[in-house]
């Protein structure tokens, strides 16, 4: 198979409303093409009806949709050059899978159909099962059929609406990597849905973070990781120790700032900081946090909180998580590595917490500490 | 490929093995029940349709009413008797036009309602709902009324509208629950990969309702060509069988009557029978595979 | 829920979303059918009631009216004709009650107990639809020569004594409500076997799990789930036997068991009476809407369609 490059995509000022209800907000998006984008959030964010007016089979109430430099703004779906893995896959379940295969190619008259179905069954590893019927497939090997169904058109975008979803864990990171593999492969444009945050980073090379219609923020995996701009995108990507507190010194010769937490001096670096004055929620990473038994003392240039007392011990192979109780502050969670074999410090113990200033970050004091929380009810 | 290997001809419901129940006799009597109950009834339900057939090779003459002695007389000449195989045949050819006609309506009308929202939605609900709720001799003293207010000659036409009309509700009904069932995003998927909506409708869509489709067109064409009562209103002097039958049952029913009421019943339960047949067959392959 | 879900073909039904939003295309696909429903559904229905007003031509022929607005003409023939009204809904109640009695075992002999048989339950489903093709006219006609007085079954239940002397089975109101039940057996069975078809196993093995017995199993998890259908056979058996008059007429005899079709039929046909005919046929009409919209908003389940 020949390799394309994929197109670039513009979403424009888009906003899309439903009734009363908004579902997407004044949105900007610009996709590079050739680039595997994200469009990370929880159900409801606007983030598949941002994908379905890419796809047309959407129109959005105001601005514009522009595909390889061509506005398609108010073309129906057909007339698009973009194609969708769909969460159900919605294979026709009349027709064998060869059949749906070779569906976008016979309605554009296509030559050469035999040939290129089967070159994208074999790319997804199905070229014996073309005789058989969607229903007979396990969830995996529908889900590659949805894939080869639209990488054989050779779209300008591929749109792919959480498509591993349906799948259990294994074989979602077994479908993860064979993404990746025919990106790399086929070098097309994916623009990938999920509310996975874990999916969204291991695959795509720029992750946008929606909430409420509007993206909160967008960049590369790590660059999000390591500073998140709000309390969602710090919350909703891994999670975030945060705790509120107000700014009492400028930026010293480090151009760092003097932060009361509970009483407490924290250093916040200034660039890593939205707000430089007044309230602000002070935040780091769990897996950042070291924990000090008494008698242990912080190194240089080390924030330190506490004492507090153990309220949580779990072991989780890799990890120990614990949850620490600070008074005046809040709850601090803490990944520590099992370097030494299991957990070193029992429920109840009295300890400070202590990590490096220049792992801290620093959000917008108005926010809510717990916006963007793993909800255990939320998600499906 | 599996070959049908249980034999079809079971006609006494069995009630499946569990192996359970015989650990708790208590369940025996309930378990009993129910089939012998069921095959009671379903002798209740056959009872005049083999009276029906067994008639029909009666030596009975003209007015049929008592064993005589068997014959194949009334088979060997089916149209026999006067008028009775033309009355079968309007009756078929009423029957195929007003399934035509109401399974067309009554398919756009069932996706329109499943998947178009819009303001009188209830009230075109309520219009369809309400020809399935109101009693036929309503509905054929209400046409009756119309066509003499407007004059029209009754005939063909007549009953094929009226049949038409109480056909659309049931065709609705039973598209709706195919509709209802069928996942948008087949159709969204269609139109992706540059399906027309044109397309999308002859490729993807009816194809999948067509099984609701054939059932929808099923009952109706058993709701026409049975129909008795709103056929006497709106006919005139237009024969369907039905009506040939009620009006021949003060003389005495000719055996050629009972040759195509057996006729029918027979054709029904082949094609049904191979129908199902052929769907488990590819069921069992399908598994297979 | 569907009252009727196809002839067989009762599978599991999940909601769609209607998030699409709304397009011109589909006043296309309403348009005929909704303008087919009124030209030959809602006119007529007001020719009915334009013709139960109706009174006679002074001085002109038998079966000339002219356009006027008797509302006298319903007072007469409710005064006339109330016996038959009553008891039309009195037949067709207890036609009710005995296909609902008959009808719910074999439903659920076909549905739970044939569970798994595909075969067997295609072939019993045939059996109930079957009928319909074999016209209910000669059916009904073979009852009456079934139960005729000098028939083998009053001969023999006469034997047995089961029959006192001189007693008859058809021209009796027991062979009016026999018949209507048998007639419209089939519209109970398939409703009540769709949705216990669609009734998911585990749920009755979860009634058992937690201790519950299997009668009271069936009454507390089967049956209360298989209430759409029930309540979809009820009306689907209900209203057409309140308007038929083949079986009073073809079993009954027209002194204690005429019901208001009949007298609808004669008034027509007969007597050229169409502002009588017209005018108990709106009252019917209405009864039955009055009927069914209380029994359904009772039964809870006013998504019937």
């Amino acid at each position: 198979m020949s390799v394309a490059q994929g197109a670039a995509l513009q979403v424009e000022r888009v906003t899309k409303a439903f009734g009363g209800f908004t579902a997407v907000d004044d949105l900007d998006l610009e996709v590079p093409s050739g680039s595997f984008f994200a469009l990370l959030g929880p159900s409801g964010c606007g983030k598949t009806t941002t994908l379905r007016m890419v796809a047309g089979l959407e129109q959005p109430t105001a601005g514009s949709i522009t595909i390889g430099g061509r506005d398609v703004t108010g073309t129906r779906a057909h007339q698009r050059p973009v194609n969708t893995v769909f969460q159900s896959y919605a294979l026709f379940p009349h027709l064998t899978v060869g059949e749906n295969v070779a569906f976008g190619l016979r309605r554009r008259r296509e030559r050469d159909v035999d040939r290129r179905v089967a070159e994208a069954l074999e790319l997804v590893e199905l070229g014996h099962v073309a005789d058989r019927r969607p229903a007979q497939l396990s969830g995996g090997q529908q889900q590659r059929v949805a894939l080869a169904r639209a990488v054989v058109n050779r779209p300008a975008l591929l749109l792919l609406d959480e498509p591993l979803g349906a799948l259990d864990l294994k074989l979602r990171r077994q479908m993860q990597l064979e993404l990746k593999r025919i990106q790399d492969e086929v070098g097309l444009t994916f623009v990938h849905v999920t509310h996975d945050q874990e999916e969204a980073m291991t695959m795509a090379d720029t992750v946008a973070v929606m909430n409420h219609g509007r993206i909160e923020q967008l960049g590369a995996p790590a660059d999000l990781y390591e500073l998140p701009r709000t309390a969602f995108v710090a919350n909703f990507l891994g999670q975030s120790n945060l705790a509120p507190g107000t700014v009492v010194e400028g930026p010293d010769g480090h151009g760092l700032l003097g932060v009361d937490v509970g009483g407490s001096r924290v250093r916040l670096p200034a660039a890593r900081a939205v707000a430089a004055a007044g309230r602000v929620l002070v935040g780091v990473r769990p897996e950042k946090v070291r924990i000090l038994v008494p008698g242990q003392e912080p190194g240089p240039g080390e924030n330190v909180l506490g004492p507090g007392v153990v309220t949580d011990v779990s072991f989780a192979g890799v990890s120990t998580q614990y949850r620490v109780e600070l008074t005046g502050v809040g709850t601090f969670g803490v990944f520590a590595q099992n370097l030494l074999g299991g957990a070193t410090v029992a429920h109840g113990a009295v300890v400070r917490l202590a990590w490096s200033a220049q792992h801290t970050f620093g959000l917008s004091g108005d926010e809510d500490v717990a916006a963007g929380a793993a909800d255990l009810d939320g998600e499906p | 490929m599996t070959t049908l290997t249980r034999p079809v001809a079971t006609a006494a419901p069995h009630p499946p093995e569990r192996p359970a129940a015989r650990r708790r006799p208590r369940l025996r009597l309930g378990d009993a029940l129910v089939p012998v109950f069921a095959a009671l009834a379903f002798l209740y339900l056959l009872v005049p349709i083999a009276y029906t057939v067994a008639f029909s090779f009666n030596d009975g003459g003209k007015t049929n009413l008592v064993w005589r002695g068997f014959t194949l007389d009334a088979w060997r000449n089916p149209c026999g008797a006067p008028q009775v195989c033309q009355a079968f045949v309007n009756s078929l050819q009423v029957g195929v036009v007003s399934t035509l006609l109401a399974t067309a309506l009554g398919t756009l009308l069932a996706i329109a309602l499943v998947r178009f929202t819009f303001r009188g939605r209830t009230l075109a609900n309520l219009l369809i709902f309400l020809p399935m709720s109101t009693p036929e001799v309503v509905l054929g003293a209400a046409l009756l009324a119309q066509f003499l207010t407007v004059r029209v000659p009754l005939g063909f036409w007549t009953v094929v509208a009226a049949h038409v009309m109480f056909c659309v509700s049931f065709v609705v009904v039973t598209v709706k629950a195919r509709v209802a069932g069928l996942d948008p995003a087949l159709e969204e998927a269609g139109a992706d990969l540059y399906g027309s909506p044109w397309q999308v409708f002859w490729r993807v869509t009816f194809p999948l309702l067509l099984p609701g489709i054939a059932a929808a067109a099923l009952l109706a064409f058993s709701l026409s060509f049975d129909d008795f009562i709103v056929t006497n209103f709106t006919s005139g002097s237009f024969d369907t069988f039905p009506k040939f039958v009620y009006v021949s049952a003060t003389r005495g029913i000719p055996p050629q009557a009972n040759v195509i009421g057996s006729f029918m019943f027979v054709l029904a339960l082949v094609l049904v029978l191979a129908v199902q047949v052929v769907g488990a067959a590819r069921a069992r392959r399908r598994r297979a595979a | 829920m569907s009252l009727l879900t196809g002839l067989g073909a009762g599978g599991a039904v999940t909601a769609a979303p209607t998030r699409r939003p709304p397009s011109r295309a589909y006043w296309w696909l309403l348009l005929p059918g909704l303008v087919y429903l009124a030209l030959f559904f809602v006119v007529p229905v007001g020719a009915l009631l334009g013709t139960s007003l109706y009174v006679p031509v002074p001085g002109g022929d038998v079966g000339q009216y002219q356009p006027a607005f008797a509302v006298g003409n319903y007072a007469d023939a409710l005064a006339q004709f109330w016996p038959q009204l009553v008891r039309s809904f009195v037949f067709a109640f207890l036609a009710t009650v005995v296909t609902l009695v008959v009808g719910y075992p074999v439903a659920y002999a076909i549905a739970v107990r044939a569970r798994g048989r595909p075969v067997l339950q295609g072939l019993l489903l045939v059996l109930v639809v079957a009928p319909f093709f074999t016209s209910f006219i000669l059916r009904t006609i073979a009852w009456r020569q079934i139960l005729a007085d000098d028939g083998f079954v009053v001969a023999s239940l006469q034997w047995l004594h089961l029959l006192p002397e001189g007693a008859r089975l058809t021209a009796t109101p027991f062979a009016v409500v026999c018949g209507l039940a048998y007639n419209f057996l089939p519209f109970m069975i398939l409703p009540i076997y769709a949705s216990l078809e669609r009734l998911d196993p585990r749920l009755v093995e979860a009634g058992a799990d937690l201790y519950a017995s299997p009668m009271t199993t069936f009454r507390t998890v089967t049956f209360p789930l298989s209430l759409p259908g029930v309540v979809g056979g009820t009306l689907l058996v209900f209203i057409p036997a309140s308007g038929d008059y083949v079986n009073s007429s073809l079993l009954g005899n027209n002194t204690n068991t005429a019901m208001i079709g009949q007298v609808v039929d004669a008034r027509f046909f007969r007597l050229l009476d169409y502002p009588t005919a017209a005018s108990l046929s709106v009252v019917l009409m209405l009864a039955i809407l009055l009927l069914v919209a209380a029994y359904v908003r009772r039964a809870g389940t006013e998504e019937l369609l």
